[in-house]
């Protein structure tokens, strides 16, 4: 049972990450690869703010800025420099390895005392169930200070998907979508597109240096590796969450990608409880990834025969 | 309204592919006229408007529109002052946004994006209200994803669009060449009515004799990167098609006189 909350509150982290690829590369189309550096730029920086002593959500909020300045940086290239937006997002995220490395002075940060955003949140499950460490879930025993946490997971990830989904129906949001979808025309309507993708991209890193962030307080370390191969696990979430959702509705593909990410945690950890070897993980997602992008177009193929020959 | 001194574009400068697009033009256009630009193929019609528009700067010249020296400013900026419709209907309209999403960013061209909620409830309204007037059925469609509609339905809305704030200057690019013929007049005639009704100052490209004739109040015909004709007045009234073929045929027979003098003196001489 530990497992399964476990594996449900590090999905509804990461579903921030999954809200941050969505923005990249749905709305604007931009596979930006910058995300596995602010990843890791959000957990090291919080770390490393962490155990100097800042407080757990000033190190949150810095994390966060930290991975939005990385995307602007990428934004930048890819604008103003007319450098390709993957190659753009690769040069980001090399520079940012030794970054990494530098914020928190050694390949890994541990942060077994420090108090994190998620003590509060096990403190509170503690506390809202007067102090008895365990509480009982349809005659499962949970531990209340793990349900804490998760349920502050859930509540949090609900409240970004909520302010994302406000964002872009704002006008500046909107217009920011048109962006994406037609840069012509809405440089027609008076956009400045290249500050608006700038601006997409800061946003987009931004809430995947906040899911580092939160994933290094909750495990309880960051490590310099830790963002390698993100970008396609957010992008496997993004596309479970369309599958299940199969609607154009903004709020409504948010949510899946939400979704998306907490299933595809679940689904990885029952595989790697039946054994699944962990190191053959990142080959799954990928292939996984690569199945996903390839069969629409299969099936259309193999659903109409080719017309050849007679017209 | 508009002002264009002596602008020239060369595209590919120092290259073997050096074209020069726009030769020194000059063109005054006062509030309300609408102008058509006709021109045989790379005649720097369309490179024309899109100077104007802003897609690139030009070597030299000036362009003041609406008393805003433009001639430093970039497309977006320009858009503040300008209502544009492309050839392409494709260009005009974001695919995956809804028919409501569309227009509604079209009704703040040019103004500051606020995180106001987009469209508010009176934009809406309005919104469905000329929707509704188009006649084509969308009204109930607004929040159906504008790449699902044709061609003719999706210009006709670039229109709405383009002329949803009244623009110092409306800029149709060829706008009906890619739709079929009904479409294509539905577009014209939908167009005519609005430029009409706000009085509004355009510049059309066009590549048919007959929209040229049919439209406007004056005729530009321009041949490399130079206008070689200006009608206006009675001339642009009295202006049948067969005028301005017969024009077209004068230049070709020009240039193969040049040609062929060209290759006498050749023949004579080397």
């Amino acid at each position: 049972m530990s497992l399964l909350l476990g594996a449900f509150t590090i999905g509804l982290i990461l579903a921030l990450l999954a809200l941050g690829v969505y923005i990249s590369f749905r709305l604007f189309n931009f596979p930006d690869v910058t995300a596995e550096g602010s990843i890791t730029l959000g957990a090291a920086s919080t770390a490393a703010l962490l155990v100097a002593g800042a407080h757990p959500v000033l190190a949150t909020v810095v994390g966060t800025l930290a991975g939005a300045a990385a995307g602007t940086m990428t934004g930048l290239l890819h604008t103003r420099f007319k450098i390709n937006g993957l190659l753009a997002g690769i040069l980001v995220m090399t520079a940012l390895y030794s970054i990494n490395l530098h914020v928190m002075g050694k390949s890994n940060v541990p942060l077994l005392t420090e108090a994190t955003v998620f003590t509060a949140a096990e403190a509170a499950g503690l506390a809202l169930n007067q102090g008895n460490p365990d509480i009982n879930v349809l005659g499962w025993r949970v531990r209340a200070g793990e349900a804490g946490m998760l349920v502050g997971a859930l509540l949090f990830a609900l409240l970004i998907t909520a302010v994302v989904n406000w964002f872009f129906r704002t006008e500046l949001g909107t217009a920011m979508r048109a962006t994406g979808d037609n840069p012509q025309m809405i440089r027609a309507l008076g956009v400045n597109v290249e500050s608006h993708v700038t601006l997409g991209l800061a946003l987009s890193n931004g809430l995947v240096a906040l899911a580092g962030s939160l994933l290094a307080q909750y495990q309880g370390f960051a490590d310099v590796q830790m963002g390698i191969g993100m970008l396609v696990w957010g992008l496997a979430s993004v596309i479970i969450g369309e599958a299940l959702i199969g609607h154009s509705r903004l709020g409504l593909l948010l949510l899946g990608a939400v979704m998306g990410s907490v299933l595809f945690r679940l689904l990885v950890a029952i595989a790697l409880r039946w054994g699944l070897n962990p190191n053959d993980l990142k080959l799954i997602t990928a292939l996984f990834v690569l199945a996903a992008l390839v069969a629409p177009t299969w099936l259309r193929s193999v659903r109409k025969p080719k017309a050849t020959g007679h017209a | 309204m508009l002002e264009i001194q002596r602008i020239s574009k060369t595209f590919h400068p120092g290259t073997p592919n050096e074209v020069a697009a726009l030769r020194q033009v000059s063109l005054t256009l006062e509030s309300g006229e609408f102008l058509v630009i006709i021109g045989t193929n790379g005649s720097g019609k369309s490179t024309l408007l899109n100077a104007v528009a802003g897609t690139f700067l030009t070597d030299s010249g000036s362009i003041v529109l609406d008393k805003h020296d433009v001639t430093k400013w970039r497309e977006h900026r320009r858009a503040s002052l300008i209502g544009r419709v492309f050839q392409n209907p494709f260009s005009g309209t974001a695919p995956s946004m809804s028919i409501m999403e569309n227009l509604a960013l079209a009704a703040r061209r040019g103004m500051p994006r606020t995180l106001g909620l987009l469209p508010g409830r009176t934009l809406r309204e309005a919104i469905r209200t000329r929707v509704r007037s188009l006649n084509m059925g969308l009204e109930d469609r607004l929040e159906n994803a504008i790449g699902s509609l044709s061609g003719g339905q999706r210009q006709a809305l670039t229109l709405l669009m383009a002329t949803w704030r009244k623009p110092k200057l409306l800029l149709l690019d060829e706008h009906t060449a890619a739709l079929d013929p009904k479409s294509a007049d539905q577009v014209l005639r939908l167009g005519g009515e609005i430029i009409e009704k706000e009085k509004l100052t355009t510049l059309m490209v066009t590549h048919s004799m007959t929209q040229a004739i049919t439209f406007g109040t004056r005729i530009i015909m321009m041949h490399r990167g130079a206008v070689l004709h200006d009608l206006r007045g009675v001339e642009k009234q009295r202006a049948r098609v067969d005028d301005l073929l017969g024009r077209f045929e004068a230049i070709r027979r020009r240039e193969q006189l040049d040609a062929g003098t060209a290759e006498m003196l050749r023949r004579q001489y080397v």
